[in-house]
């Protein structure tokens, strides 16, 4: 099993060498019912040929060969799981590349480089709240699977959808974990309000918050942290054409500085770093 | 056959260099292949002072294309030559600088502070980027602008081959090639963007902030391969191809039209190792097509 390496703090620098390669489609799975407008959310399974070591938080850029140059660029994705010699990757259909992704079929050629970023820091004695909105999930299962000392983890995962479409039979069975559904602008309000108080709590001690999701999930929770002065990173993602740091194409602003590449100075930044 | 071409005295050892704005400072894609089995590599362009480039999005993805609207953020000329440049296999492999400035006095001064470095091979002078307010493409619309910057380079490159790139977004692409023939350039490179917009009817928002961007990627090719059929029948100067490139055959289309090397731009987000594959493909591929040398192959298009 590829062993993810664990850090105190991520560098500006991805450490490990990422790699391009030309892998298989394993197998490509929806994941529970979906319900109204939005569309289904898929389990994508990759061969990983060689052993490779990751940071969960890290991601992977893919881009099928089928594509030919349409759609054009490859598509980023959180790595969800890596273990097994099968890269996993959790994703939800967004626009024209995932709705491309999903006509993948087993046995497929997909060019594959990673992994990239700078992944999630990991403070194995430390509390550590990991707030996940819906599809953000994804880097906390690998996350959990991977931390040394599951007791001091507690994970919040804000969902829309039924809960059949979130894999949590892949977190750690001894995962402390609140899986709460919102469904109307009321949901929303109260689950607000008790993310405002789990926040609150963990800044009265020495604790780690950890944050994945949405933009709008990323914007509130960004808020909160900053609020209530507790040390937090936030994964973000934004419209990626290279992942590698050329493009300049998915910068974020700066608290102070130049302009953030999300690809190769994240995805992982601390919340004090950036602007929403 | 031997896959070495000269552009103004600038040995390369294939034809295949990176575009600017593509390949980042080389650094980024040293993980993916090796750089000194490129014929050059032309980095991000390169102004005196740091630039934040434009607000996002800058990107948007179009038919077999991609707009960017970037606005040269980079890290300044002097981080560059301190910082980036002797991490670069500057002795084995050219290391070309793109440069951007607002007026012929800036771009004096870049080429004189460059034309003292040793690790840099070759100036590319960039009067075509449609993405910033001044000077940019406004140069490379006026034959008597881009004639006055190109001189200002020239002027002050010293031994250093002075490339110009050259916009599409023009009546006529011969008239400022001429221009900067006239004014000393040592060699052509085009084409760089087409300038163009995205927009989307639910939001009714620009894709890009900017609004207006450059087109690049595929989708450019045939406009591209036109360009530089044009110039290359008009004059005499080495012409870099640039335009869509994405495999060792669009490489030999650029060359059979006159092209003496090719840039490959924007194919290089579609896998960080393509510029590497494209080297490695081009003399299997001349092999299959029984070109024993590029003289007699360049420019043999029948028409």
């Amino acid at each position: 099993m590829p062993e993810p390496i664990l850090f105190e703090k991520p560098t500006l620098k991805a450490l490990l060498h990422p790699a391009c390669i030309e892998t298989t489609v394993v197998s490509l799975t929806r994941v529970g019912s979906i319900s109204g407008p939005d569309k289904p959310l898929w389990l994508l399974d990759l061969a990983m040929p060689n052993r490779s070591r990751w940071r969960p938080g890290q991601f992977v850029m893919l881009r099928p060969a089928s594509w030919g140059f349409e759609p054009l660029w490859a598509r980023p994705f959180s790595i969800c799981m890596a273990e097994g010699g099968v890269l996993r990757v959790f994703f939800q259909e967004v626009g024209r590349g995932t709705a491309a992704l999903t006509k993948i079929r087993s046995g497929e050629t997909v060019v594959m480089w990673g992994p990239l970023g700078n992944g999630f820091a990991v403070k194995p004695h430390t509390p550590t709240l990991l707030l996940a909105g819906g599809i953000g999930l994804a880097p906390f299962i690998g996350y959990a699977r991977a931390h040394p000392t599951l007791e001091s983890l507690h994970l919040i995962l804000g969902h829309r959808q039924d809960k059949s479409c979130y894999p949590l039979n892949l977190l750690p069975a001894g995962l402390s974990r609140e899986v709460l559904r919102q469904e109307t602008e009321a949901d929303l309000q109260s689950f607000v309000r008790h993310l405002e108080e789990i926040i609150q709590a963990y800044s009265a001690r020495d604790s780690l918050v950890l944050v994945c999701g949405p933009h709008p999930f990323l914007r509130v929770v960004h808020g909160l942290v900053l609020k209530h002065g507790v040390m937090t990173q936030l994964s973000l993602e934004n419209r990626m054409a290279c992942g590698v740091g050329a493009c300049l194409g998915c910068v974020v602003e700066a608290v102070q500085g130049p302009p953030l590449r999300v690809c190769a100075q994240g995805p992982v930044f601390w919340a004090t770093d950036v602007k929403f | 056959m031997d896959l070495s071409v000269d552009i103004a005295g600038l040995r390369l050892k294939n034809p295949i260099l990176t575009a600017s704005g593509t390949f980042g400072y080389g650094l980024e894609f040293m993980p993916y292949g090796n750089l000194t089995s490129l014929g050059g590599i032309v980095v991000k362009g390169l102004s005196w002072e740091p630039r934040q480039g434009n607000p996002m999005p800058r990107i948007a993805e179009t038919s077999c294309g991609m707009l960017n609207a970037v606005g040269l953020q980079n890290i300044g000329v002097e981080s560059f030559v301190e910082k980036k440049l002797p991490l670069l296999p500057w002795s084995e492999v050219p290391v070309i600088a793109n440069l951007y400035a607002r007026d012929a006095e800036e771009f004096a001064r870049l080429a004189e502070y460059l034309a003292d470095q040793e690790g840099i091979a070759a100036l590319e002078v960039n009067i075509s980027c449609p993405n910033v307010r001044a000077g940019g493409v406004l140069f490379g619309q006026d034959p008597f602008q881009a004639a006055e910057v190109t001189k200002a380079v020239k002027d002050k490159a010293g031994t250093k081959p002075v490339i110009v790139k050259l916009s599409p977004n023009v009546t006529d692409i011969t008239a400022i090639a001429k221009a900067g023939a006239d004014a000393g350039a040592d060699a052509l490179s085009l084409i760089n963007t087409l300038s163009g917009t995205a927009v989307d009817i639910r939001t009714r928002k620009p894709r890009l902030a900017n609004v207006v961007g450059g087109l690049s990627g595929p989708a450019i090719k045939p406009v591209a391969l036109r360009c530089v059929l044009q110039v290359c029948r008009a004059l005499h100067l080495p012409v870099i191809g640039i335009g869509g490139i994405a495999s060792a055959e669009d490489v030999l289309e650029f060359i059979l039209v006159g092209a003496r090397a090719v840039q490959i731009g924007t194919a290089n987000f579609l896998r960080p190792d393509m510029s590497f594959q494209i080297a490695a493909r081009l003399p299997e591929l001349l092999k299959e097509l029984n070109v024993s040398s590029w003289e007699k192959f360049r420019g043999t298009l029948e028409a």
